[in-house]
């Protein structure tokens, strides 16, 4: 399913459509947004340099981590960048975002860019940031009819240092642009107020959230009874994608997800019954699970003194019968068994010890023993 | 590292391991705690551990809580000399109790003068010779000061906090710092506290026990370290939990139930 979300940004857009966007969020119970983003940037670099997407170039908008890292990330996945780049440009909006650097009052400190990244120096102004991505874009992809795909690594930060409208422009304006292939984009959704979450889902033809594995887990104080969930939710979490269609459609779909040490993997999430199963059951030697069949006899039994449910008043069997149903019981109590009419049916035949025994009774029946 | 009596929280730190290249070379830890559990005692722990004679780290320690003879008398007790540190040039002390940068104008706003400290942190960075510049460690305590100093600009605060993030990236520092999680809990969206958790590779809680108090344990320690990707590759993600009791010249770390 992650894969769908690689493949829909590979594929792009349609003449006159807007870019396919993606938002990917998350939050403190389950921060592995990044890893998602990673993983995203990752597939779709393959995809640009397999030469099987639309865009044919990939700009990376880095807010929260450096150049350096995308480069080790990417060459760790097997993308060598640092000697090959005619195809990625990555704006560093982490280095120096406010120009604080320009204000020192020695400049040896100053950095040197490359032609793998290029300065941004003020964050606060969104046009010039639009005019910069464009521009690095079209540099990517020559003059022709290419496309370029966007990938900003966190819209929370960009949210900080710009207002909510400005932020929204410049995405819709991105999305638009009819150059730009795909754009997908990081958020930490508990960062900010529900307003920007749901601006940025109505602006994107993909939601992805990650959401923690246990959520009763979160926000309490650690002790020996949640620490296991803590850890799980460490681990693991759901991923939750919603896609909406051309034809206005819309498709939720579900995943897992584990963190691990070569990255993110993505699983089909177990049914309801397999999860319980697996999380109760402890591990023993003999079969604590019922088989289909097992299980269909289990819900015939009739249960004594259960409402079924069937608008029948309760019968409560007090010990006592008439005369008529005496007779069944001595023969039955003779130990054969009377063959049940319908054999399918489970039941649970009940024999009291004698007739003569009133129900409820006071006495005891130790009284007897002489001890 | 040798054995120089390794504590849990020095496992959890992934402190067990050799020394060179530092575990913490390039990662951003944050100590959350609370009145009832201050996390200062981690603190001291991470300054003697930097300072231990096998390593190389020098620290630049950003002090806007207590001066220099608090930090002094408490690292003594635990058996680091900081007099002597300083000295060596391996403890650079930046006093903050005025709650401003020094040589800061009145008119300068709380920007500049958070700018003006980052300059002062980068500069000393690039001033050290070079075989120690690989191997600095900045510590600040404590965040929340620092957000009192920017006259409540938590805005600010978080630019500088990033500007100190891009220098874990750019000389493989180790950035340290303390907040107080119960300043924040009264607010329905901290947003600084959550974005420090966010930048946060290694998240240690000082917290009390969820039954409440004790005489023979403090609190707890919750250890969160995220195996983020940095220069030396990935680590899985790993959860410690302990329990934790502070004497008088040392901090005693177990798991529940393992004393006598």
């Amino acid at each position: 399913m992650a894969d769908t979300i690689c493949r829909t940004l590979r594929d792009g857009g349609l003449e006159g459509e807007h870019a396919p966007a993606l938002t990917i969020k998350d939050s403190k119970a389950s921060p592995f947004g990044f890893d998602v983003f990673n993983y995203v940037l990752t597939q779709l670099s393959n995809y640009i340099l397999a030469g099987k997407s639309q865009s044919r170039g990939l700009v990376v908008v880095a807010y929260s981590r450096s150049p350096s890292f995308y480069v080790d990330l990417l060459k760790r996945r097997g993308i060598d960048i640092a000697s090959s780049h005619d195809w990625i440009h990555i704006l560093d909006c982490y280095t120096d975002p406010l120009g604080w650097k320009n204000w020192l009052i020695d400049k040896d400190i100053s950095q040197e860019a490359s032609s793998l990244s290029s300065f941004c120096q003020d964050v606060r102004n969104l046009d010039k940031l639009y005019s910069l991505i464009i521009e690095q874009g079209k540099g990517l992809i020559g003059q022709g009819k290419d496309r370029f795909s966007i990938a900003i690594d966190s819209v929370s930060e960009m949210v900080r240092h710009a207002s909510i409208s400005s932020v929204a422009g410049i995405l819709s304006n991105l999305r638009s642009h009819d150059q730009v292939s795909s754009i997908f984009w990081l958020l930490h959704s508990d960062l900010h107020e529900i307003k920007f979450t749901s601006v940025l889902e109505y602006l994107s033809s993909m939601v992805a959230s990650v959401e923690p594995f246990n959520q009763a887990a979160f926000g309490q104080r650690v002790d020996l009874e949640n620490l296991s969930m803590l850890e799980q939710n460490f681990r693991k979490g759901k991923f939750h994608v919603r896609f909406k269609r051309r034809n206005g459609r819309v498709r939720v779909m579900c995943e897992e997800i584990l963190v691990e040490l070569a990255g993110i993997k993505f699983t089909p999430v177990l049914s309801e019954d397999e999860i319980i199963n697996q999380r109760l059951l402890p591990k023993v030697q003999f079969n604590l699970q019922l088989s289909e069949e097992e299980r269909n006899e289990r819900a015939k039994v009739v249960l004594p003194f259960e409402h079924q449910g069937n608008g029948k008043p309760i019968q409560i069997y007090d010990g006592r019968r008439s005369l008529g149903e005496n007779k069944e019981e001595a023969l039955v109590s003779t130990g054969k068994l009377q063959p049940d009419e319908d054999s399918g049916k489970g039941q649970i035949i009940y024999f009291r010890d004698s007739d003569d025994e009133m129900p409820d009774s006071d006495e005891d029946p130790d009284d007897d023993l002489d001890i | 590292m040798e054995n120089q009596n390794l504590n849990l929280l020095d496992r959890a730190l992934g402190l067990d391991g050799p020394s060179e290249p530092w575990p913490l070379s390039g990662r951003v830890v944050l100590i959350e705690d609370c009145v009832e559990t201050s996390g200062s005692f981690v603190l001291h722990q991470l300054v003697k551990r930097s300072l231990s004679p096998t390593s190389s780290n020098v620290i630049i320690f950003v002090a806007f809580a207590n001066p220099f003879s608090h930090y002094d008398r408490i690292l003594r007790k635990l058996g680091c000399n900081l007099v002597t540190q300083r000295d060596n040039k391996r403890f650079i002390f930046f006093d903050m109790l005025m709650l401003r940068c020094p040589d800061v104008d009145e008119g300068k706003s709380s920007e500049g003068g958070l700018v003006l400290l980052y300059e002062k942190i980068l500069k000393t960075i690039c001033g050290l010779p070079g075989d120690k510049k690989d191997y600095v460690t900045i510590m600040i305590d404590d965040i929340s000061l620092v957000e009192v100093a920017a006259n409540g600009g938590s805005d600010y605060v978080l630019d500088f906090l990033h500007y100190c993030h891009a220098l874990t990236s750019e000389f493989d520092c180790s950035l340290i710092t303390l907040n107080h999680e119960d300043i924040y809990s009264s607010m329905e969206r901290p947003t600084l506290i959550l974005q420090m958790e966010y930048l946060a590779d290694i998240l240690i809680k000082a917290e009390p026990l969820s039954t409440g108090l004790a005489t023979d344990v403090h609190g707890q320690l919750t250890v969160l370290n995220k195996g983020t990707s940095h220069r030396l590759g990935r680590s899985g993600n790993k959860i410690h939990n302990f329990h934790y009791k502070v004497k008088e010249n040392t901090v005693e770390y177990f798991y529940p139930g393992s004393r006598v």
